[in-house]
């Protein structure tokens, strides 16, 4: 019984306040007050403006970001989720909070910190003078950007990641060694297949937010570049077109999901049981 | 487990009872954030008894949306020129006679019958100011600075800082290149946005209120910024080291006013609170605090040494010249838009 | 002895990136901690040591009142969410493919939006049906968008969880909701936690969606320092976050103590049975 209801009270939850407000900004995004009469008409006006190559550039640009942002949480992530999982049980709850606690201090604040840390005059170069180092201008560039989402995804990764590492039942490594691998073989044939799960909702976690982020880009970046969240947000608030903000969200959305889908092909899954995608 | 949902239930009830079962009048004030004295609105709540409920907005699109979209009902409002132009298109506000408050008496004239609001029958001018150029005046040239020229000039490569704001830039384009900044040409959009993609090189970044810290700390030696904000940069840099200039080819000038969205339930109270703001005691104190410029002429006299020093806070006609205010332009904003991502993607 | 070497070298590895990773994380705190005692408004020197900020920290109502409905948020949401969320979990991870992933790609979307969509779309949403603006709606949109990370935090877990283990509970006699609660959440707490945790963190920073269903009065943390965008920021900000910090760093400390003390019982409870 709590199988088979455990579900419907998100099910109910989702339908008014996702599917609603979905069907919403699809509804949005294919209607449009006309110019002559001023009534609201049928448009695909969003979506046609959308396949401009100035935006399709926009999109690219996006994706690429995020893919770069998450690859780098799963490479920098992984060893500190397993490491913190080697530690005493105690410890290891009080490092995976401390781990988070940074993403509760606003956001905006936290930018501007590194801002001051990295501009020409910041933190770090001062640092690096006192230790007779050559200066660096880290500042505004794309690697800033991509330090500033690091910092902000990161813990989103490592937490999933840590979960199902803390649970590895210790008995199969036991057995793996015991059939003669060693801990590389173990880790690698053991382990990593074992933690994909949480690796899978860590990637979640990272690329889907990484994509429509820009205020990390308008600020650690010198707002040098445009990406699909900035050009949502200005739709929707400076240009009021919500028909083709609409438009760039649905598409977004579709994008996406089906990404998202094609990748958890990769994911071993449960036995016998083929993914809709 | 039970104890948890007990505590939880305690805590809704809690915060849903005080949120209602008051009958006193409470007026919801929606401003930009950090924009007023917060002492004043205690100094109204105990005057007048009457509740400020007190939100902050970022930017003039975000009030707008929550404001035309309903849900709340705000009673005063501190929108910007152009958003105020298109509210009064669009019949979100209260039409009521300004002359008709006391102190509307101590508002300069020339901050009466402004474009946006010919009649003066929707709103009060709260604060205003103009966009110029801030410089460090040990980096710079101070002869470039009458120009907007040099924001464009190989001389400052990287030392430029403009504004990351697409009306604000293209504003800048259209001056320099003797355009009104409200064209709605496209061949005048597309000279200005030209002019921005090969500037591109030059910018070290486009920026908003951070401007100041990047200024202040000579990671840059000039910058796109409204008046009142690099006045900030005046009064903490010291004037010996920090000027702002409104170049000769002209520039924006703003205005921030008091209006009653329509949707208030107490027009005679809000008008209550923007009269009580142009008070002069009541306006010299918002004013040394914020320290943007005010249009309430008959505080000028009792300003501090400090604000009067400042150049260009209350300039003169002639350094007003070519000066423009900003208008609603229309469905154009899409052309705006357009370029601004041009600009951005290159 | 090579493998001691070994050992000791990996030990070494793993607590020095373990400290690069954490210099990483922190170091943008301390800055900010810092500049919250700096006398001057801006970051860019230091002019003198003040508690000046904190004190006009706790004279700014406007702050100190939306700090309150920040916390209260994040509270009840998260909580909400979590319990939500992991009851759906389980129904996720039991339900057919084709429902299953359907559910998952609904459950993608407030994750995967930008927040000005979602944002937009739920104020669409409540002043459809003609709602208020305020704390019920915003406390609403929060517990939306936090249920999907609960969700992906405990589903991983279930599918670590050995498949057979309720009906191995059942069999054994325990009732339905005796087997899952010594059973099933035990297995999947870390995954209830870490989901807490991450849903709490996303309620409190969140400024988009909040500052588009909220209004009458009702604002946030999150809400006041991006409306000072305008202006810069003012330092009673770092103050808060300061002291923010500084108080879930002692309540870590407070409540590990405690711990310790309780293990500490037990072992002495066990040792005297022997």
């Amino acid at each position: 019984m709590l199988k088979k209801y455990s579900g419907h009270p998100y099910i109910m939850w989702s339908l008014i306040f996702i599917v609603f407000p979905l069907l919403l900004v699809i509804y949005y995004s294919l209607v449009k007050a006309s110019p002559e009469t001023g009534k609201i008409i049928f448009s695909v006006e969003g979506y046609k403006t959308f396949a401009q190559p100035l935006y399709l550039k926009v999109f690219m640009k996006s994706i690429i970001l995020a893919i770069e942002a998450t690859v780098l949480c799963l490479i920098i992530g992984y060893p500190i989720a397993y490491i913190i999982s080697t530690m005493q049980a105690k410890t290891q709850k009080i490092v995976a909070l401390l781990l988070i606690l940074p993403m509760w201090m606003n956001f905006l604040l936290r930018t501007y910190a590194w801002m001051a840390i990295l501009k020409k005059n910041g933190f770090l170069n001062m640092f690096l003078e006192a230790l007779g180092l050559p200066t660096v201008n880290l500042l505004f560039s794309d690697g800033a950007v991509l330090l500033g989402m690091v910092y902000n995804f990161l813990p989103f990764m490592v937490l999933p990641i840590y979960t199902v590492l803390s649970k590895i039942d210790k008995s199969v490594i036991e057995a793996a060694g015991d059939l003669g691998a060693n801990s590389k073989t173990v880790l690698r044939k053991v382990v990593l297949p074992l933690s994909i799960p949480g690796v899978m909702s860590g990637i979640t976690m990272v690329f889907m937010p990484a994509v429509s982020t820009f205020v990390i880009s308008s600020l650690l970046g010198g707002g040098r570049s445009v990406l699909i969240g900035n050009l949502v947000e200005q739709q929707f608030l400076s240009v009021n077109n919500w028909n083709f903000g609409s438009a760039i969200s649905v598409v977004l959305m579709v994008f996406i999901l089906i990404s998202m889908g094609l990748m958890k092909r990769y994911d071993a899954g449960e036995k016998g049981e083929m993914s809709l995608w | 487990m039970k104890k948890l949902l007990l505590l939880m239930l305690v805590a809704v009830f809690m915060v849903t009872t005080t949120a209602c079962g008051e009958e006193q009048v409470v007026l919801n004030v929606y401003n930009w954030g950090d924009y007023i004295d917060e002492s004043i609105l205690k100094d109204f709540e105990a005057e007048y008894g009457i509740k400020v409920n007190y939100e902050m907005f970022a930017s003039n699109e975000d009030m707008y949306v929550k404001i035309k979209q309903g849900g709340t009902k705000y009673d005063v409002a501190f929108p910007s020129d152009y958003m105020i132009e298109k509210m009064v298109n669009e019949d979100m506000l209260v039409s009521f006679d300004a002359a008709s408050l006391e102190n509307y008496k101590h508002i300069g004239e020339k901050f009466k019958g402004l474009s946006y609001d010919i009649n003066n029958e929707y709103s009060v001018p709260y604060l205003w100011g103009t966009v110029g150029l801030v410089y460090n005046r040990e980096l710079v040239d101070e002869a470039d600075m009458m120009s907007w020229d040099a924001l464009f000039d190989e001389k400052y490569n990287g030392q430029i800082l403009m504004y990351d704001s697409q009306r604000d830039s293209l504003a800048v384009a259209f001056k320099k290149l003797g355009y009104s900044l409200n064209s709605t040409d496209p061949k005048e959009l597309e000279e200005a946005k030209q002019l921005l993609i090969d500037q591109k090189p030059l910018v070290l970044a486009y920026v908003t209120d951070n401007i100041k810290d990047l200024m202040l700390s000579e990671e840059a030696a000039i910058g796109v910024d409204y008046s009142g904000d690099a006045f900030q940069i005046l009064l903490e840099g010291g004037t010996e080291k920090f000027g702002y200039s409104v170049p000769k080819e002209g520039s924006n000038m703003w205005f921030d006013a008091m209006v009653i969205p329509k949707g208030s339930e107490h027009v005679e109270a809000a008008k209550l609170f923007i009269d009580y703001m142009s008070r002069p005691e009541v306006a010299l104190k918002n004013v040394e605090y914020v320290q943007y410029s005010t249009p309430n002429v008959s505080i000028l006299g009792d300003l501090s040494e400090e604000l009067k020093s400042i150049p260009y806070a209350y300039p003169s006609e002639e350094e007003l010249d070519h000066c423009e205010v900003f208008v609603d332009p229309g469905a154009f904003v899409e052309e705006y838009n357009e370029a601004w991502v041009e600009i951005k993607a290159n | 002895m090579v493998t001691s070497f070994r050992s000791k070298l990996h030990n070494f590895i793993k607590n020095f990136y373990t400290l690069l990773i954490f210099i990483f994380l922190y170091a943008p705190i301390v800055v900010l901690i810092v500049f919250s005692f700096n006398a001057s408004k801006y970051g860019t020197q230091w002019e003198g040591f003040t508690l000046d900020w904190y004190i006009k920290l706790f004279e700014d109502r406007a702050i100190m009142k939306s700090f309150y409905y920040t916390v209260a948020v994040a509270v009840l949401s998260s909580s909400i969410a979590t319990v939500i969320g992991t009851f759906a979990a389980i129904g996720i991870h039991n339900m057919k493919p084709l429902r299953r992933q359907v559910m998952l790609n609904i459950n993608n979307l407030p994750i995967l939006n930008p927040d000005i969509v979602t944002g937009v779309s739920m104020m669409a949403l409540f002043v459809f049906f003609k709602a208020q603006l305020g704390f019920i709606t915003m406390l609403l949109a929060h517990i939306t968008f936090n249920i999907p990370y609960v969700i992906l935090s405990v589903l991983p877990k279930l599918r670590q969880m050995p498949k057979d283990i309720l009906e191995a509970a059942m069999d054994l006699g325990a009732t339905p909701w005796y087997a899952f609660r010594k059973v099933i959440v035990p297995e999947i707490s870390p995954g209830i936690i870490t989901g807490a945790l991450i849903a709490f963190t996303m309620s409190i920073d969140d400024f988009v969606i909040s500052f588009f269903t909220t209004g009458n009065g009702v604002s946030n943390l999150s809400i006041v320092i991006y409306s000072m965008a305008r202006r810069g920021l003012n330092p009673k900000i770092n103050a808060l976050s300061t002291i923010m910090f500084v108080s879930v760093l002692l309540l870590l400390l407070i409540v590990n103590r405690q711990q310790g003390k309780e293990s500490k019982k037990t072992y002495r409870i066990k040792g005297s049975e022997m």
